[in-house]
């Protein structure tokens, strides 16, 4: 290397020239930090959503580059939270990719002591007979209803789908049909 | 208060700073000195389980000074209402209200009416659970002899000793700044400060606000917390107003939309009620008994009708009277404590649970997870395998011998959810806002949206029972079935859905744009009334997306809020009886006279038409019944409620009563907590001594259970999560100095908090955030305590719902979990079987 170009790499030399004094902006860039791109920028579209943690509702944009989450922050446009996310929000990524999460169906049978493989199709296909064989053999005639199922959940979930849930849950006679309002 | 908003809400409070910087002052009052008291200009401590006497204080110092808004309680409350003669108070019942049953252990409320008419109700009313029930619900209530939206008897005056105005004042006569301060364990000086606070705040010119969240609502008085405040925004004339109101804050991303489109027993789409055991044989009967003639809910049978025709469509005819003899029945409480009861005696065999994690986050979890262990099958869906998936393994009473794997006879089926990035659908947020997300990725492997799992299980259901004769298969043969699906996986298509929420006109096939157009002959289907017009003009509203900086404040352009993209629930208060705004400060929505309208900066929640003169006639129904200067448009008298004759099982006024399990004993009456609470003494819910109680010194201490902002209820979306994790590591509790000293606890070391349900281990956090208090003389410690761990994710921890119990407010079944006794002692808790000896142990010393 040149003694100029060394020289010229010197950090004081760099804030003076750069117009940097304080060290605080570009002068304090290596190479690497200069070569970053924002990931939210390799985005092939990015997608408006909504937090799915609390009730606030706060705006968010999901990053999608080859079909995978690369990104999600906060919409700016939202009137609610105005860009801004909460530590749960930010982590929404880390959520929906979380290392914990579960891509196959797991099946106990009675008194066993570990989870199986089981093709979904055909849990599917189990727990309609369940379902049926319970409800068969629980019916009230009189008060049209199964009191032997139960279905727990909704809160987090999409009104579509709660509205899904009940009106199955009616036709069924299934009246034990409840979710997290109390909690 | 009941809140923590700035730690909870983190985002929402945003806009409380900004109040603060332009000199608001902004009160929390709360057992612990939270983030949000930190950023608020004052704290109030009180005691957990005390903010009726607190509140009930505000109104005496209201009614006692004069500073209430004489105007807006004359003409907007039902202040100069007159109650029936037969009503007796608490004052004079010592701590009951008339008409107490002690055999059922109910109310009979007939003695809270108005003078001069039978029952009536409101919106709300659901199970009146006495066996004035007639039919059973009351949504709109019995009407009775009301007049052209008028109570019978009034004195404008206010003097009659029996209106609602002397009723209040003598009620709360004995809540005085003293009684305040020696029940709640505050100082007269903080509490008056904040009493004249909100009094300055209050009036033409200001509007003040309350924010509260389950705080208030896990009390087995929890309904009445939220009835003080609204006693106290009415005298204050807080109501209907830009800046007042009472915002509740809920806690999950669509847990209003759950409630308006309910997941839940005990109602249908839009606060329907279910038809209930004692509903048999006339339908009309039914719809006579929750049509209220007066107010908007005189349209009930269009609702009905609408939501019939979009549930069975041309199967519901008015000659089968549209299916009502086919629907299911339902009991007083089928709610997920009964069921859980209900599953430990064997009753309940099949359970599918979606995105809730009852092992966890209900009260009394170790309950819970017994209950599980008796069914013969189960579903879980979510997106990690959560307590309730791994009960049978992986859990306390696994641990301790109560449970042995190989002997649950419980078939469980896992099955992974879709994430909101992988799905389309709407979320309604706290503020009854429709918000769209829509789909970013496709789910990979097995992991499917619930709206795939309920209608591919609905699909293939109906298939099998296509063919079927029986009687039982009637009505899911009749549900109306067909979605149009799309993607390699058959995923419904979610908008197909919210057209269907949103409502058409059948014949045509037109999207309506509101309720009003609502028919009871069948001629529309609408599958959640309050929902109408969300996808009117075959627009979905709900995803409109415009920036708030294209608009005016009240942001009307972005998503969709329910009803009729109303913004601020009765507003046609925020003028006066004549229409004009109480002020150009607090101006909202007026009356215009030349263009004989109702405008301003929001959907007018009135009529538009309707002057603020118009009286209605004598032969007026529903809407046209409500005259033009009564804003609250749902009640049958068109006036919001100080006093409730109809519609609570615990009472028509707030009363305070110590909690199902407290250390004290009830400073007003010899009546201790609600009379009319509910109480499941069982062997896996055992109770702790309360009161004056022998044996209530071993569980001394108050607690109180509470989120964090890096999680997320009981866990399985934030326990799950790395960043989160290291955020917050590890299960604690909050103690003072003076607690730990008195107990030898050590900060950062282990203490073992114990109660007769459990006992749970945490780190101890010795602050000066939660200080002993000074009540009824005693000294008082309190103990904090987050309730997000369990034994599974990648940070795990005691579950704080082991140690409550089941104890339920009568009128919504919410448990009580923010006050209930515990012990505490140092060191970690026993393992393996000496755990439930242990807590055996504490009891038998109890007895």
């Amino acid at each position: 290397m040149k003694l100029g170009e060394a020289l010229a790499r010197w950090p004081v030399v760099r804030q003076l020239r750069e117009g940097d004094p304080l060290g605080l902006g570009r002068a304090a860039q290596s190479e690497r930090s200069r070569a970053l791109e924002p990931r939210s920028d390799e985005a092939d579209h990015v997608v408006q959503s909504i937090c799915p943690y609390c009730a606030v509702g706060c705006g968010q944009l999901v990053h999608v580059k080859d079909g995978e989450v690369t990104h999600i922050e906060g919409d700016p446009a939202s009137p609610i939270s105005r860009g801004r996310l909460c530590p749960k929000g930010q982590a929404s990524k880390s959520y929906v990719q979380s290392p914990l999460r579960e891509y196959k169906v797991k099946y106990r049978r009675p008194y066993g002591t570990r989870w199986e493989e089981l093709p979904l199709d055909d849990a599917m296909g189990m727990i309609v007979q369940r379902i049926l064989d319970t409800r068969t053999a629980s019916w009230d005639d009189e008060l049209n209803r199964t009191m032997a199922i139960g279905n727990l959940g909704g809160a987090t979930l999409d009104n579509e789908e709660n509205y899904l849930i009940k009106k199955l849950c009616v036709g069924l006679g299934i009246v034990q049909v409840e979710n997290q309002a109390r909690i | 208060m009941g809140s923590n908003m700035a730690e909870n809400h983190p985002v929402g409070f945003q806009w409380v700073m900004e109040a603060r910087e332009r000199g608001a002052r902004v009160f929390h009052i709360d057992p612990r000195f939270t983030r949000t008291s930190a950023m608020s200009t004052d704290w109030i401590g009180i005691r957990a389980g005390s903010d009726i006497a607190f509140l009930g204080g505000v109104v005496n110092y209201i009614l006692e000074n004069e500073r209430y808004f004489e105007e807006y309680v004359k003409h907007f409350t039902n202040a100069p209402a007159i109650i029936h003669e037969d009503f007796v108070d608490t004052e004079d019942l010592d701590g009951l209200f008339s008409g107490w049953d002690p055999e059922k252990g109910k109310y009979d409320p007939t003695s809270w009416q108005y003078a001069g008419m039978e029952a009536h109700g409101a919106a709300g009313q659901r199970e009146q659970g006495f066996e004035t029930r007639g039919e059973q619900s009351g949504h709109g209530g019995h009407g009775g002899g009301l007049q052209h939206g008028e109570p019978p008897e009034e004195d404008l005056e206010l003097k009659h000793p029996r209106c609602v105005f002397q009723l209040l004042k003598k009620h709360y006569a004995r809540y005085t700044p003293e009684l305040v301060a020696d029940t709640c364990g505050c100082s007269v000086d903080d509490f008056l400060e904040y009493c004249s606070a909100i009094c300055d705040n209050s009036g033409r010119e200001r509007t003040g606000a309350f924010v509260y969240s389950v705080g208030w609502t896990q009390h087995t008085v929890g309904v009445q917390y939220i009835r003080t405040a609204a006693i106290v925004q009415q005298l204050l004339g807080n109501m209907g107003r830009p800046g007042g109101g009472i915002m509740a804050l809920r806690g999950h991303a669509s847990i209003q939309g759950s409630t308006d489109i309910p997941t839940l027993f005990n109602i249908l789409p839009g606060y329907l009620p279910m038809p209930h055991t004692e509903t048999y044989g006339d339908f009309q009967n039914f719809i006579d008994a929750n049509t209220s003639p007066t107010g908007w809910w005189g349209h009930f049978d269009a609702y009905w009708v609408s939501l019939m025709k979009a549930y069975f469509g041309e199967n519901a005819t008015e000659g089968n009277d549209w299916l009502f003899h086919e629907l299911p029945r339902v009991d007083d409480d089928n709610s997920v404590y009964w069921t859980t009861l209900q599953m430990l005696d064997g009753n309940v065999k099949g359970y599918i649970i979606a995105g809730e994690n009852p092992a966890v986050g209900n009260s009394n979890s170790k309950a819970h997870r017994l209950a599980l262990a008796k069914l013969d099958w189960l579903v879980v869906r979510d997106v990690v395998e959560i307590e309730s998936a791994a009960f049978w393994y992986d859990s306390p009473e696994i641990e301790s011998g109560e449970l042995r794997t190989e002997e649950i006879p419980t078939e469980i089926f896992f099955l992974p959810a879709a994430t909101h990035t992988e799905k389309d659908g709407s979320f309604t947020n706290t503020q009854r806002l429709l918000q769209w997300h829509w789909q970013a990725t496709e789910p990979k492997s097995d992991c499917r949206s619930e709206l795939w799992f309920y209608f591919h299980l609905g699909r293939m259901i109906k298939q099998k029972l296509a063919g079927s004769e029986a009687p039982r298969d009637k009505l899911i043969k009749a549900l109306r079935w067909e979605y149009p699906t799309h993607s390699a996986i058959q995923e419904p298509d979610a908008e197909a859905v919210l057209q269907e929420v949103s409502g058409r006109e059948i014949e045509s096939g037109t999207f309506l744009d509101g309720y009003p157009k609502l028919k009871a002959d069948g001629s529309t289907l609408c599958g959640c009334w309050i929902y109408c017009g969300c996808f009117k003009d075959g627009v979905n509203q709900t995803a409109r997306k415009e920036p708030y900086w294209e608009q005016g404040y009240v942001a009307p352009e972005w998503a969709w809020a329910w009803p009729a993209n109303r913004r601020l629930l009765y507003n046609r208060a925020s003028a006066d009886p004549d229409g004009k705004p109480w002020s150009e400060r607090k101006k909202y929505v007026w009356w215009d006279e030349e263009q004989k309208k109702w405008t301003g900066l929001d959907v007018p929640d009135f009529e538009e038409d309707k002057e603020p003169g118009y009286v209605p006639p004598d032969d007026a129904k529903a809407e046209k019944a409500i005259a033009g200067d009564h804003p609250f448009i749902m009640q049958a008298d068109g006036r919001s409620w100080l006093f409730v004759p109809q519609g609570l099982e615990d009472g028509p006024l707030p009363t305070h009563y110590e909690p199902h399990e407290s250390p004290f004993d009830n400073s007003l009456y010899s009546q201790r907590a609600n009379p009319r609470r509910q109480q499941f003494e069982r062997p896996e819910n055992p109770y702790n001594p309360v009161g004056s109680e022998p044996g209530s010194e071993l569980y001394p201490y108050v607690a109180t259970t509470y989120r964090l902002t890096e999680h997320h209820t009981a866990g399985g979306m934030s326990r799950t999560v790395p960043y989160l994790s290291e955020l917050q590591p590890e299960m604690f509790c909050e103690v003072s100095p003076e607690l730990a000293k008195e107990a030898g606890l050590e900060h950062g070391g282990w203490a073992t908090i114990y109660s007769s349900r459990s006992a749970i281990e945490a780190r101890v956090l010795v602050t000066d955030r939660i200080p002993p208090i000074e009540v009824q003389g005693r000294k008082t410690h309190q103990i904090g305590l987050p309730y997000h761990w369990g034994s599974r994710g990648l940070t795990t921890g005691g579950a704080a719902n082991d140690l409550s119990s089941i104890a339920l407010d009568p009128n919504v079944h919410i448990q009580e979990v923010k006050a209930f006794s515990v012990g505490i002692r140092p060191g970690r808790r026993p393992r393996g079987a000496a755990l439930p000896r242990f807590v055996e142990e504490m009891r038998s010393r109890a007895r």
